[in-house]
């Protein structure tokens, strides 16, 4: 078998598409690479060998009736472990979905079938996406690939380290309150939550619905713009954006400097999370970058954004509540028979879910309570409306809003867990897009001691995503972070 | 002690909408179908699903809320409803909460006097529990089926009132096609409460009554609460707040759960919906989709068609009815003459058949023929029944029916002459009768011939052609 790179998707489809390369050598390769590393990071929970290897040998069978095998032909992409694929187990890295084999596929996953690209596993994930370090999973913690004895983030983390540790191209999270960003950051990876709406949230399973976003990962932007094909309008999402699709990939050559390009730059307010000094250090040069290809970097205030965690954390814990409250165990997913139907209730919730998807349902149900609802929910939900606000004024002075991703590079494992109040003051940074709704991309801009990745987030307005690509391109082809490999893979 | 007690009565109907799916999945849903054949992925509430609205529910929504009155909101939001129970898949069911589709409304209760209403809403319907000997079992066939429920005001104060609402409602929503309200099959379904205060007093504790199968159970319950709450007031006594089921054969109401603890339901605008638009365009396609409604069609077949009061009510009752009488109208037909035809004929087949005058066989144009075949004089009533009958059981014009039966009126001389005749050598003493002047004879005379041709001599040329002979002599 020839050598395959596993970095680029666009290589590998351009090869495929050309002949060159066969998709049964690439997606062999792929299945080979996570055969050989992924015991060490735990990245995905599952291979989908045999379905991989047929849906390789249909691109290359369509090439050679010299159809189009489409524009990601034979490119191995690695799924979330909460996106559904017909026939295929999707658990959520819950013991509750163990044994939950999806009867439909996810409209996203569909589209990336039809685009000819091989889906070739499931990656790890915090339960429900509950979580920013891939370690409340029922299969146990992912590992960073930069350093194995710490996080790769989360919740999106297994999907991270799949790309990171180089096992395929790219992998599809979900993002619901910077689950895609924050794990791009801590493995050097390009990360993007478009905006809410642009892909469609068909068998993508809800964890908070008015935040939950399809994100992608990938080495670099092109790769992105490539994967963003599947964005765009779907009968069965009616939140969906009935908004055309732009040609993403052709748009990034559109810019190739960024001279008039105003980047807002938040002040130093951090939510309280204490912002290391090697990512502000990062951060800060990251900007100079973008001043020095002709950005003008204007000052931007967010007055309402020191309220973004807690708001984030009421709205995403009172969805919770409520999506989650379909697993009773009556119909699918875990079951654990009681004396009555109340008891059967609680007995397959409190075996099915974990500490953390527990703690959330419970604070979402005080949250939604009478007597609660308006003090909690209610005020939440107004504080959104004053953060979507800010957004809009600040947007009226600046294209781009940039700020870290992560106040920290990748942390131990284990050193978080036992105070979930601090680890949630690390999405500080990741929020407020979330909860305004607007496209964000996470990108490496530099490294703290000992080789752990930071990244550089970019909030754009809604539907921007093509000038978030764009910047992103550009600063990429001056810059050579985003091409730093984690020793495993040199 | 003798309290002067009002009672205070309001009403909660869930109508099931006459769509062909789902409120929110693609799942066709029909009553009466296997157990968990009509279910479709978003109504198991598997992971991943999403609900879309099914636009044709909304139609109707909207159609029931212009027939009733109220005020269409141009948005309005879906929110989610949460208990536990296994008949509700998703652990919430979606409904509408601080922000229905429709507020305000009244149905007539048909003296004049209306009802208010506070609200429609639309919501999904949960599925159902079957208990067996094998143990409880649930099916889902039901989940996601397309409601609407109309909440009134308290503003009924007699049970019999409740009754009225109800027929009457159900008259309107049946005529606009909305649905076809029936009790039996579970697209209707009320619920009542009612409380007891001095006139003019503040009200009185709610008393919610549930399990009321038809319109009269719902009056029923009400007379019996009503009679309860009096007995317990009067003692000095309390009414406690509750639900209470109305047990028919024993004709009483049985507390079923208390309410001291309202249920908390922890509603929120349900994130997976957007906001529900109601466009001025659906708005005016369901304002011309309506129709005329009962009451305005009595008003209207009274003076148009001079119809008595009787023939009014007979022929608005159905919609299909009375769109059918206004055909054989159209046709030429004479109003009266077309309405006793229906009201007493037509009817009495379609009822035989269990179907509407639509599905007859028989046409209006054909009832048409018909008439005006009898005003010219070719067919007797008697004879008229029968070509009326061959018509609906063939589906044949009247000019068929009358070769098939032959029914023509016998008007020619040459072949009533000799039956004249045999009348006239059978009754003499009749035939001396008239011949004196007393006409009154003449009657047998007429009843030996008709019996000779089977009823289908003419009558006014028969008697003509009887005196014709008596006179003349034999």
């Amino acid at each position: 078998m020839p050598h395959i790179d596993l970095r680029s998707a666009a290589a590998i489809a351009g090869a495929v598409r050309s002949g060159a390369l066969c998709a049964t050598d690439v997606v062999a390769t792929a299945l080979a690479t996570v055969e050989r590393r992924n015991r060490h990071e735990n990245a995905l929970v599952e291979t989908f060998a045999a379905s991989a290897m047929a849906t390789a040998e249909r691109v290359d069978a369509a090439r050679r009736r010299g159809e189009d095998p489409g524009p990601l032909a034979g490119v191995p992409i690695a799924i979330k472990d909460n996106l559904l694929l017909r026939g295929h187990i999707a658990a959520c890295g819950s013991r509750m979905l163990a044994d939950f084999r999806a009867p439909y596929t996810a409209t996203v996953v569909q589209r990336l079938l039809d685009r000819g690209a091989v889906v070739i596993g499931r990656t790890n994930m915090d339960e429900f996406g509950m979580g920013s370090s891939t370690e409340h999973s029922a299969y146990g913690p992912t590992r960073n690939p930069w350093d194995r004895s710490r996080v790769p983030g989360g919740s999106s983390g297994g999907a991270a380290a799949a790309v990171a540790g180089e096992l395929c191209p790219i992998a599809f999270g979900s993002d619901t309150g910077g689950s895609v960003r924050q794990p791009a950051s801590m493995c050097n990876l390009t990360g993007l939550k478009p905006t809410y709406g642009r892909m469609s949230r068909y068998g993508l399973v809800a964890y908070a619905s008015s935040l939950d976003c399809i994100g992608v990962l990938a080495h670099d932007a092109a790769d992105l713009a490539l994967a963003l094909g599947v964005a765009g309008p779907d009968g069965r999402d009616t939140t969906a954006l009935d908004a055309p699709v732009p040609a993403y990939v052709a748009e990034l050559a559109n810019r190739t400097e960024l001279k008039g390009l105003r980047i807002g730059v938040l002040d130093d307010d951090d939510g309280g999370a204490g912002l290391d000094a090697a990512v502000k250090a990062a951060t800060t040069t990251a900007l100079q970058t973008l001043e020095a290809l002709g950005a003008r970097l204007v000052p931007c205030v967010l007055p309402h954004v020191r309220h973004a965690v807690s708001t984030y954390y009421l709205l995403a814990a009172a969805e919770a509540s409520s999506n989650l409250a379909r697993y009773d165990g009556v119909r699918f997913g875990l079951s654990r028979k009681g004396r009555t139907i109340d008891e059967s209730y609680a007995n397959s919730r409190s075996d099915g879910f974990g500490a953390e998807v527990q703690l959330r349902i419970l604070l979402g149900t005080h949250a939604l309570q009478h007597g609660y609802h308006d003090e909690l929910y209610g005020q939440a939900t107004r504080v959104r409306q004053l953060l979507r606000r800010d957004f809009d004024a600040a947007f009226a002075h600046c294209d781009l809003i940039a700020s870290p991703t992560s106040p920290l590079p990748a942390f131990a494992i284990g050193s978080k867990i036992d105070d979930p109040v601090a680890m949630y003051r690390c999405d500080a940074m990741t929020v407020p897009a979330s909860l305004a709704g607007l496209p964000a991309l996470s990108m490496p801009c530099g490294f703290a001691k000992g080789n752990l990745p930071i990244g550089l987030q970019l909030t754009a307005p809604a539907l921007a995503e093509v000038l978030l690509l764009q910047v992103a391109n550009v600063y990429q082809q001056r810059t050579d972070w985003h091409r730093q490999r984690p020793e495993e893979c040199t | 002690m003798h309290l002067n007690l009002e009672p205070t009565i309001g009403l909660e109907v869930h109508v099931q909408l006459a769509t062909r799916t789902k409120l929110f999945s693609p799942a066709a849903y029909a009553a009466g179908a296997p157990p968990n054949t009509r279910v479709h992925a978003i109504d198991l509430g598997l992971p991943g699903t999403l609900p879309a609205m099914n636009e044709k529910a909304l139609a109707l929504a909207v159609r029931a809320a212009l027939a009733l009155d109220g005020v269409v909101q141009a948005s309005s939001r879906f929110a989610r409803k949460h208990y536990f129970y296994p008949d509700l898949p998703k652990g919430y069911q979606i409904s509408q909460y601080e922000e229905p589709y429709c507020q305000g409304g009244r149905v007539p209760l048909g003296d004049g006097r209306f009802c208010t209403l506070q609200r429609i809403h639309l919501e999904e319907d949960a599925g159902k529990l079957v208990h067996t000997d094998a143990g409880t079992l649930v099916d889902l066939d039901r989940s996601g089926a397309p409601l609407i429920e109309i909440v009134s005001l308290p503003h009924l104060h007699d049970p019999a009132d409740a009754h009225a609402f109800l027929v009457n409602l159900r008259e309107i929503l049946r005529f606009c096609g909305v649905s076809d309200c029936d009790m039996e099959l579970g697209t209707l379904r009320c619920d009542a409460n009612v409380s007891l205060a001095a006139a003019g007093a503040k009200l009185g504790t709610k008393v919610e009554i549930k399990n009321l199968n038809s319109f009269k159970m719902v009056q029923r319950s009400l007379e019996y609460e009503v009679r309860r709450q009096t007995a317990v007031l009067s003692a000095g006594g309390r009414v406690a707040q509750e639900t209470r089921l109305w047990n028919d054969e024993q004709a009483e109401t049985r507390p079923m759960r208390s309410k001291e603890f309202a249920e908390d339901y922890r509603y929120f605008p349900d994130p997976d919906l957007p906001p529900l638009r109601v466009t001025p365009d659906l708005l005016a396609a369901q304002q011309a989709q309506l129709g005329e409604l009962p009451s305005a069609r009595r008003e209207r077949y009274a003076i148009q068609f001079a119809l008595p009061p009787y023939d009014v009510e007979v022929l608005t009752q159905e919609k299909s009815t009375g769109d059918w009488f206004e055909l054989v109208v159209a046709a030429g037909a004479e109003p009266k003459s077309a309405s006793n035809w229906i009201m007493s004929d037509v009817q009495k087949h379609a009822r035989a058949r269990g179907c509407s005058l639509f599905q007859l066989q028989l046409t209006p144009l054909a009832l048409w023929e018909l008439l005006r075949t009898i005003a010219r004089g070719t067919l007797t009533a008697t004879t008229a029944r029968q070509a009326l009958q061959h018509m609906v059981d063939h589906g044949t014009g009247v000019e068929t029916a009358i070769t098939a039966l032959s029914l023509s009126r016998i008007v020619d001389e040459a072949t009533l002459d000799p039956l004249i005749l045999a009348a006239i050598s059978a009754l003499p003493a009749a035939a001396r009768d008239v011949r004196d002047g007393k006409l009154k004879a003449l009657d047998a005379m007429k009843g030996h011939v008709m019996r000779a041709t089977k009823g289908k001599a003419d009558p006014s040329r028969l008697e003509e052609l009887l005196l014709a002979r008596i006179h003349k002599g034999v």
